[in-house]
């Protein structure tokens, strides 16, 4: 008999730490099988933000680098002109990247750099207890908005894709969402178009993921894939933002 | 090989390319615009790259990425940005990373301004960042020693796996003095098992800073410490007139320099006068120190600072010997007349004694 389901050989077997109901383990599982499909597992560097997902050096069966806050696209970007030939990769949450880290983010596409950026967007910072973030949506509660984010004094969401998408630098960009299993599907797709757009040598690439913070939502697992389809698609579209050239390696 | 003239910061930029060095990131600030500058144009000669980076955080970082990816690199700044780079450098120093961070000093604080100072003393030789932490420290005097120090600095970086800081000043760097760079191509020695190349063959490596296990933490503290102790073998510092000097001027860099005349001055008009001038300042030679100052009856510490270096000299000397103070700020650099006559004021002054 022949197994059809198992552990991608780009994931440890180190149980996450996760909460119940976040999709991080949904993403980095899709990450991992893209690199196995790729069949690059031993010639790619990742790099861990700070958040939620600090840990995921210890997930990924990968060499790893642990970043500061934010800095996750400067470090990928050293790695990455020392190793032109490897396959570089950021895994970073929407604090990370879209606060703390905008500078880094928007220069590292700017550059051009032939580096992947995984975006999780979960419209919160998770590990630090659900305060609000820069993707947070208007009138959404969290704990630093806590009678809900309103444009003044707290301004609007940044809509990081879009951004990016105008950046002459930028060679893919596309937001993708995990709530169901045809949108995990596309996400697989769009993340596996990443990075092979680095690996043709085309340019800076992110896939934008919405995700679930059920914890720090105050919802269900459940409720919290309905709160996303309801609250977070029609602020956050998703589709190909930019897309330079069609790539086949 | 035949002295040819360059201004220190060029200098210091080539002697790092001939000391192995392939990878720049940094930001520019005055006054150390030369080293980006020449290593924009040297770098890619050599199949090295250089990358301007969009802040001096960023470029601290890409240096975290590289040296964790196991090349030898190095950043460059002033007072303004090696601030900002501190995060980075207590990431760096926290993930046992080897590189090389140039601090051209300028006044400070804040803005301060472009002219020389030792007033990042204290940041350079204490940590600079969050945590404990210790960079390697090495402060050069002259063009040449900036040249000979950097083929040093990055094979103590590799040893010790730690950042190490060359800590010159606007003089140094503005100024031009003949220089011999030495023709030995330096390679790194070092293997680097430990660098993120691809896991290929051979279980994953990971570079981070982080232990969230308190048990684990204090042990990857311990062994740092560990680390910065054994350092203390590394010390270097130079002596001048100091066996017979009954008041030994204790300075680095230019105001060593300075120092270094007056006690000429200061000998012939009858004063026995020497310099101590330590070149590695984190480790601090602190027995060299006691063992220049052990006919003293008075130390003087000449820096561009509001004494800074004069807390870790009175320090390692054990509050034996009384230790004054000249220092001048904010760009003013001392001259060797106002240290003479500081000279002669503590000689005459009576007080003192207290021999180590």
């Amino acid at each position: 008999m022949r197994p059809v389901f198992h552990r991608p050989e780009a994931l440890t077997a180190i149980k996450t730490h996760y909460c119940p109901g976040c999709t991080h383990g949904i993403i980095h599982r899709l990450i991992a099988e893209v690199i196995d499909e790729l069949g690059v597992r031993e010639e790619t560097i990742g790099v861990s933000p700070v958040g939620c997902s600090v840990l995921a050096y210890s997930y990924f069966n990968l060499d790893m680098q642990q970043a500061a806050h934010g800095r996750a696209p400067a470090v990928a970007t050293g790695i990455k002109r020392v190793h032109p030939q490897k396959v570089v990769f950021t895994y970073q949450g929407d604090g990370d990247l879209a606060a703390i880290g905008t500078a880094e983010i928007v220069h590292a596409a700017a550059r051009s750099e032939k580096i992947t950026t995984i975006f999780v967007n979960n419209a919160i910072y998770g590990m630090t207890g659900g305060q609000m973030a820069p993707t947070t949506l208007l009138r959404q509660k969290s704990m630093t908005s806590p009678k809900g984010r309103e444009a003044a004094p707290q301004g609007y969401p940044i809509r990081v894709s879009e951004m990016l998408a105008t950046l002459d630098g930028a060679a893919y960009i596309a937001r993708v969402s995990v709530h169901n299993p045809q949108e995990v599907s596309k996400a697989k797709k769009a993340i596996k178009t990443a990075f092979e757009y680095q690996m043709a040598g085309i340019g800076f690439a992110l896939v934008e993921v919405l995700s679930t913070c059920p914890t720090n939502w105050g919802c269900t697992p459940t409720e919290s894939l309905k709160w996303l389809v309801e609250n977070m698609l029609p602020v956050y579209p998703l589709g190909v933002k930019k897309m330079q050239r069609e790539v086949s390696i | 090989m035949a002295k040819v003239l360059m201004k220190g910061n060029e200098a210091l930029a080539e002697a790092a390319i001939r000391a192995g060095c392939r990878y720049f990131f940094g930001y520019p600030i005055t006054p150390q615009n030369e080293i980006p500058e020449y290593l924009a144009k040297r770098l890619p000669e050599v199949g090295g790259v250089f990358v301007q980076a969009e802040s001096e955080i960023a470029a601290i970082n890409m240096v975290y990425g590289a040296a964790g990816a196991g090349a030898r690199v190095m950043t460059s700044s002033s007072g303004p940005g090696i601030s900002l780079k501190q995060e980075g450098i207590t990431y760096i120093a926290g993930a046992e990373l080897p590189c090389v961070i140039v601090n051209i000093q300028r006044g400070g604080p804040g803005l301060g301004g472009i002219q020389p100072a030792q007033s990042d003393y204290f940041q350079a030789v204490k940590g600079g960042g969050h945590g404990d932490y210790k960079l390697l420290v090495l402060a050069p005097a002259t063009v040449q020693e900036m040249v000979d120090l950097m083929g040093k600095a990055f094979d103590l970086a590799d040893e010790y796996r730690n950042p190490v800081m060359i800590l010159g000043d606007g003089i140094l760097g503005q100024m031009m003095e003949p220089v011999e760079l030495t023709e030995q191509n330096h390679t790194q020695r070092t293997e680097k098992p430990w660098a993120t190349t691809g896991a290929k063959g051979r279980s994953p490596n990971v570079i981070t800073s982080l232990f969230l296990d308190p048990v684990e933490l204090e042990k990857h503290n311990l062994h740092l410490q560990t680390k910065y102790d054994r350092m203390s073998q590394e010390t270097l510092w130079e002596n001048y007139k100091t066996k017979d000097a009954e008041l030994v001027l204790v300075g680095y860099g230019t105001s060593a320099r300075i120092a270094k005349a007056a006690v000429d001055q200061a000998r012939e008009q009858g004063i026995k006068a020497g310099l101590f001038r330590p070149i590695s300042l984190f480790p601090f030679p602190k027995n060299a120190l006691q063992e220049a100052c052990k006919q003293a009856n008075h130390v003087l510490t000449v820096e561009m600072s509001m004494g800074q270096l004069v807390e870790d000299v009175r320090y390692n000397l054990e509050f034996k010997v009384p230790v004054h103070l000249y220092g001048r700020v904010g760009g003013m650099v001392p001259t060797t007349r106002s240290v003479l006559e500081e000279v002669k004021r503590w000689v005459n002054s009576g007080e003192g004694g207290g021999n180590l």
